[in-house]
């Protein structure tokens, strides 16, 4: 089977910046990749042009083989920094708007996720607090099926007891065809859970590793480690 | 959570040894089936890929094999079971025996002091 996503001399400007330069990484199945790095140092704007919502500058990138458009967005799971649904809305309301519009949306995952986590689907998310307003979010993207989920900083809201029920369902809804990428600064927190680790600094890859690999080289954490290379 | 990993060092070292611990103390008996990779990925928090190397680290050692259709059980060889005991409690005398050097101890010295321990009567585990 073909790489998951592949990214060659990858760049994006904005104006004169470059929030990206020259990144050409792959990714393959079954896999769960961090992707690190300090405010600023593009970890968004990567996201962004694997979902289609940025166009490169330079370069290019495939999802599954194709460049990003209406069927990568289907086979990508896409979890934005900022929400995007309406205040107003119901959660039960949402559930059959993303069942309506994605046809690998499976909704009793949905609902057991909400019933285990204590998430009434009656309530609206306008009365909801920050981190419950998180973690449906984070279900809705979860309960797709779909070969790529990408997680732009899942976890920083909730608190340590739902961290850990949210990395545990991203583990037990492992599925060896699909990659999770995720993006954060708790790195101690899900270094456990990773397979791969990618260092962004100043737009640039400086370093893409297996969690093991690091440890065994540095004998440190990967969070330790984080913390001398982007030392301010 | 809930398996107490370290930070400084590779995971799937570290579950091999939590695994081989578990085998030679009897937590798991010979011959008693493995939980899936899935299910112990899930219950130690790591990676399934992780927990998988780790798996097959044990399998190259033989403290685990597997059954091609019905899963992973721990080894009935209890010879090998015996011998990696001999060989962890030798790890850990050294361990035991260098930080003692640490502390000014001569080989004589612990011999003297665990003698001196054992007679009066010390628990260990305390």
């Amino acid at each position: 089977m073909s790489e998951l996503l592949t990214c060659q001399n990858l760049s994006k400007r904005f104006g004169s910046k470059y929030a990206l330069s020259d990144v050409s990484l792959t990714l393959g199945r079954g896999q769960i990749i961090g992707l690190l790095g300090p405010n600023g140092s593009g970890k968004t704007t990567l996201i962004k042009l694997i979902n289609g919502l940025l166009v490169p500058t330079e370069g290019w990138l495939t999802v599954n083989g194709l460049t990003p458009g209406v069927e990568t967005k289907r086979q990508i799971a896409y979890l934005p920094e900022r929400t995007y649904l309406n205040r107003w809305m119901k959660v039960r309301d949402i559930l059959k708007f993303f069942s309506t519009f994605y046809d690998n949306f499976n909704t009793g995952r949905a609902l057991q996720m909400l019933d285990d986590l204590g998430i009434d689907p009656q309530e609206s998310l306008k009365t909801m607090s920050k981190g419950t307003k998180e973690k449906v979010q984070l279900i809705l993207v979860m309960s797709r099926d779909v070969e790529l989920y990408i997680l732009d900083e899942p976890i920083g809201g909730v608190d340590p007891a739902a961290r850990d029920y949210i990395l545990r369902t991203i583990l037990s809804n492992y599925n060896p065809n699909s990659s999770i990428l995720l993006s954060t600064h708790l790195i101690a927190d899900i270094e456990n859970v990773l397979d791969d680790v990618i260092f962004l600094q100043d737009g640039q890859i400086s370093l893409h590793a297996t969690v093991d690999e690091i440890r065994a080289r540095e004998g440190k954490s990967v969070d330790e480690l984080f913390r001398e290379v982007f030392r301010c | 959570m809930s398996w107490n990993l370290t930070n400084d060092r590779p995971i799937y070292l570290q579950i091999v040894e939590r695994i081989q611990m578990a085998i030679v103390s009897g937590a798991y008996q010979p011959g008693d089936k493995l939980p899936s990779v899935r299910e112990l990925a899930a219950k130690a928090s790591v990676n399934p890929n992780t927990m998988q190397k780790a798996l097959s680290e044990l399998e190259t050692g033989g403290l685990v094999y597997t059954q091609r259709t019905s899963g992973r059980f721990i080894t009935e060889d209890r010879e090998l079971i015996a011998s990696t005991r001999r060989r962890l409690a030798r790890e850990e005398f050294h361990t035991f025996v260098r930080q003692m050097k640490g502390l000014g101890y001569t080989p004589e010295d612990i011999a003297q002091l665990t003698r001196q321990l054992l007679e009066e009567g010390m628990k260990i585990d305390e």
